[in-house]
């Protein structure tokens, strides 16, 4: 067992964990984040993508104890102060969810895309968002809504 | 009888109805507030893995648990033979015929394994690692048979995938106009045909697909209590509810199932499955709460596949394009057991390869068949996509033979809107419809006339990217189902909905409906009907679901029904809440009962202003003080309705496919439909069925399939190999619809889960067709992947299909051939390659 520090969602764990337990595993049966989850074994569907400091990774590619020490926001620590952030806002407004299995990793890996490219064109929002599955949406709406939430942050940034 | 007009219009601003209200379900799925079976913890569970056969027939000659029981965490190794007495087993609920042929399907193998995946053993573990782990040791003794895994072999009962049974071929139903007395005599329209007329003869081939819900199967069982308490991710709380009642010898009354947020199903949860009975028993035998979650790959291999069927189709015309008899031909395969619905889902086909036409002569032949491979069951559309596929495919191969523009030929033969209602070749009787409008429609949006004229100046030119356009007018039957029909097709259950109001004494409406979503956004669409038919704030009604306990009496969701089914129900309950209510009213009004008229969540007094809210009602019965004498103090109503028909969602799908000639690669330029799906509710919902049904039906064209090697293993399970559309595979698409309301329920609805998927597949197959038709190319077996398109352009006229087997476009080869450029295919041997 190895003993591991992780931020989560802004709160400091220290757990002990088996060397091969998965970023994901961890969050979700250790730490209790059952908002992210599991959707393949082979990591090409994105579900439980958070962020490791502030970058989208998909936490089933990422061992607990490659954490340590780091920070990790998943969909449940996105909105600040009980306001949902833009995206989050935006899959709601654009219908951009239906069963909503995919939409934790959707919403994180959409956030990533943004913060990369703030301005990104239809062909450039459907490439940054190529590792992630939705299998309900044909991913139309995902598309309208990563473009809403575009235009809100920008304007945000524009009136901060 | 038909209304049509722009859905824009119809939308009153004051109603709930048609209004685009985001959803309710949204605000704990973007939040990650979720309940998904496999988050559910409970003090002292334990975790199942489930050990698998690797041979897809094999006889289990010895099982050795003492290492695995050994293994550290592990609390027990269950065999098939440990539970074979309480297991219950996995119910075919539909045999199509009496002497369908139906191997008993156990959840965990007892002593042969007839497709790989199947269960033989389940490890106990205090932790699904431990447990996974675990599974590993376990030993098993194989004695591997000889499997039986193509279809067309299977049928010749050479190989069989159950030896005892004696034969692979499980049921063969058949559908005949002439014997129905609903038309002609097909064989004898085809003759004519072939002596003056055109006949057009043509294989397809129907891929296996795979559901490939998000959410992996989970099953949590919890036997401690009284009652047992089992949440699955399932479609079908109540089916499931009743079969683990009726195949495990336990009381109904003792068994509580809950489906909790339920990451799609799209059929593919439409099942009772071997985990969940394995669970069940095992979780018995140890007195313990235990959980499963399959991985991804076990959901590939061991959940429910789909389609997979050949479909031999002659279709008869006179030289001018009136069709006068289509025949078909089919051979479905089953897999290794007859699923719950398994042998059903090609039979609706039966009522659906004559689409939206007026054939004079039609006959519908389906033989299923038994293999070794998984089971086969409802997905997206189930039967309806495959019938789809051959007609419409068919339709446009009638085009090209006869050098005409295939929604000419389409409307010379397809139902006009005046004739509605109007009963088919195959006996149903569809309510309404209006093909013309919605054409006109999709063809204006497409830029119809544009398009071919680009196509017309690139085939002029040669140039190495071609344009094709691909049609599609689809009709489905949706809201499953009138009760009677499904008796006299033998179906093991009722078609009916149950819905339930409770008026709660602070103005909260509680709504409870019988039906399950599982991502369909029921909670919103509801509470908007119960808001303009009990004229209550959207905000106050509050829709329960998916648990037997609180929705005690359901047949849950799939078919499209729904809407067209369990809302209506909850339409009638509301009825009778307002019927029950003016009672009450009228007492406290001091008027007549006659002198009432409710509006807007008010009965009010004729030519007065003396009125009473139906929320004050409610709380007038909650504290009971002032009640007519004899009353019972509840407005409370529930209802229970059982449709007289299916309803006929229809529409006009266009789609421009690019074919680059030197490669092979296709891609998709446009895509544009109009569905008339009646009333709609919530157009955003509508929308988003319509995009994830495109999406579903234009993988099943490009993308998908379920491929197996010679050993009969799944080679296509995982996410690498069974190849899911993503965002970047995929465009925006241009969707519109007309409305003729469906004249079999109260709000108009027909229903729309399943429409994207049932009509895309042959828009974009027809387009690719359409694209490399000059280049000698009438058909590319599905997925039509670069490699086959490339193929196919290089075999000129061949006809591009699986197995070692000759193009045959003429089924009986001593007859005149009709199509002089097909006269003699060259041969095009396609492996199951992807």
């Amino acid at each position: 067992m190895s003993r591991i520090t992780v931020i989560v969602d802004g709160v400091s764990y220290t757990d002990e964990v088996e060397p091969r337990t998965l970023l994901v595993h961890y969050l979700r049966e250790t730490v209790g984040k059952t908002g992210t989850v599991v959707g393949c074994d082979t990591s090409n569907c994105g579900a439980c993508t958070v962020h490791l400091d502030g970058t989208s990774v998909k936490s089933c590619n990422v061992l607990a104890v490659q954490a340590d020490g780091h920070e990790v926001t998943t969909i449940e620590g996105l909105s600040e102060n009980g306001e949902l952030h833009p995206v989050q806002k935006a899959f709601h407004e654009c219908h951009a969810l239906q069963c909503g299995y995919c939409t934790p990793g959707m919403i994180m890996q959409a956030c990533d895309v943004l913060k990369n490219n703030p301005n990104p064109s239809e062909q450039e929002i459907r490439e940054g968002l190529e590792g992630n599955l939705c299998r309900c949406t044909g991913y139309h709406n995902i598309v309208k809504a990563v473009q809403q939430a575009a235009g809100e942050l920008s304007s945000q940034a524009v009136s901060s | 009888m038909t209304i049509t007009d722009d859905r824009t219009d119809t939308a009153a601003p004051e109603l709930e109805i048609g209004k685009a209200r985001r959803r309710k379900e949204d605000q704990r799925l973007i939040t990650g507030r979720t309940r998904w079976t496999d988050n559910i913890q409970l003090p002292g569970m334990l975790h199942l893995a489930m050990v698998r056969s690797p041979f897809a027939h094999a006889t289990i000659t010895a099982i050795d648990t003492s290492e695995a029981k050994a293994a550290p965490g592990v609390i027990d190794v269950v065999t098939g033979a440990d539970i074979k007495d309480v297991q219950g087993v996995n119910a075919n609920a539909w045999p199509i015929t009496p002497d369908q042929v139906t191997p008993t399907h156990l959840p965990v193998a007892v002593e042969r394994v007839a497709c790989a995946g199947e269960i033989v053993a389940v490890v106990v573990a205090r932790s699904a690692a431990a447990a996974r782990d675990a599974a590993e040791l376990v030993d098993v003794d194989y004695d591997e048979l000889p499997a039986v895994l193509d279809l067309k072999e299977a049928a010749a009962d050479t190989v069989l995938a159950h030896p005892d049974l004696g034969t692979n071929k499980s049921a063969f139903w058949k559908l005949d106009s002439a014997e129905a007395g609903t038309g002609g005599d097909v064989d004898a329209a085809i003759a004519k045909a072939r002596a003056d007329g055109v006949v057009i003869e043509r294989e397809f081939r129907q891929q296996r697909l795979i559901p490939a819900f998000m959410e992996p199967r989970s099953v949590v069982v919890d036997p401690t209590g009284e009652q047992m308490v089992v949440w699955s991710a399932t479609q079908i709380p109540h089916i499931l509810r009743f079969l683990i009642s009726a195949t495990m010898g336990i009381p109904e009354s003792k068994v509580r199932v809950i489906a909790p947020d339920v990451g799609g199903g799209f059929g593919g949860k439409l099942q009772t499955t071997p985990e969940e009975f394995a669970t069940i028993a095992v979780a018995r035998r140890l007195g313990k709460p235990c959980k499963y979650t399959e991985t991804r790959s076990e959901s590939l291999l061991s959940g429910h596949h789909g389609r997979d069927q050949w479909q031999k189709l002659t279709l008869s015309a006179e030289k001018d394009g009136t069709v006068t008899g289509f025949k078909v031909e089919l051979l479905a395969d089953m897999g290794a057991y007859v699923a719950i619905v398994g042998g059903g889902v090609p039979v609706l086909g039966a009522w659906m390869f004559n689409s939206i036409y007026k054939f004079p002569a039609y006959q519908f032949n389906c033989q299923t068949v038994l293999t070794n491979k998984t089971w086969v069951d409802a997905y997206r559309g189930a039967g309806r996509p495959e019938a789809t596929f051959g007609i419409e495919r068919m339709m446009d191969e009638l085009a090209a033979e006869l050098g005409r523009d295939p929604l000419e030929v389409r409307e010379q033969n397809w139902i006009t809107h005046e004739e509605f209602p109007f009963t088919t070749v195959a006996g149903m009787t569809y309510d309404s419809g209006n093909y013309e409008a919605a054409t006109a429609r999709a063809k204006e949006l497409f830029g119809y006339d544009e398009l071919r004229a680009e196509q017309q100046r690139r085939r002029e030119s040669n140039d190495p990217v071609q344009l094709g356009i691909g049609v599609s007018t689809f009709t489905e039957m949706c809201g499953l189902a009138p009760s009677r029909i499904l008796g006299q097709l033998s179906y093991g259950a009722g078609g009916w909905e149950h819905a339930s109001i409770r008026m709660l004494a602070t103005g909260k409406v509680e709504v409870v409906t019988g039906v399950s979503p599982h991502g369909q956004g029921h909670e919103t669409a509801w509470s908007q009907i119960v808001a303009d038919r009990l004229g209550v704030p959207f905000e106050d009604v509050e829709v329960l679901h998916g648990d037997t306990q609180t929705s005690p009496r359901g047949l849950d969701t799939y078919g499209s029904r729904s809407l067209v089914v369990g809302a209506e129900a909850v339409v009638r309950a509301a009825d009778k809440v307002i019927d029950k209510a003016k009672v009450f009213a009228a007492h406290l009004l001091e008027a007549s009962e006659d002198d009432l008229e409710f509006k807007a969540g008010r009965f009010g007094v004729k030519g007065t202003d003396k009125g009473i809210g139906i929320a004050e009602i409610a709380l007038a019965t909650f504290t009971a003080h002032n009640l007519p004498d004899g009353a019972e103090p509840s407005i409370d109503a529930d209802a229970t309705f059982d449709p007289d028909n299916f309803s006929f969602p229809h529409g006009t799908h266009l789609c421009a496919m690019e074919v680059d000639t030197e490669t092979g690669a296709t891609t998709m330029r446009k895509y544009v439909c109009v569905d008339d799906i009646g009333t709609i509710i919530n157009p955003l919902i509508v929308e988003g069925q319509v995009h994830g049904g495109l999406v579903q039906g234009i993988a099943q064209a490009l993308w998908e399939g379920a491929e197996y090697d010679e050993q009969g293993t799944l080679v296509t399970g995982s996410f690498v190999d069974y190849t899911l559309p993503t965002a970047a595979d995929t465009i925006s698409f241009i969707t519109d619809h007309t409305t003729s309301p469906s004249t079999t329920n109260t709000l108009g609805t027909k229903g729309v889960g399943e429409a994207g998927t049932i009509a895309s597949t042959p828009a974009v197959v027809n387009a690719i067709i359409d694209a490399v038709r000059p280049l000698g190319v009438d058909d590319i077996v599905m997925p039509c992947t670069p490699e086959r398109v490339w193929k196919a352009i290089q075999a000129g006229q061949a006809v591009s299909h699986e197995g070692e087997r000759a193009a045959a476009p003429h089924f009986d080869e001593a007859t005149p051939n009709q199509d002089p450029g097909a006269g003699s295919p060259s041969t095009t041997t396609e492996g199951s390659d992807q």
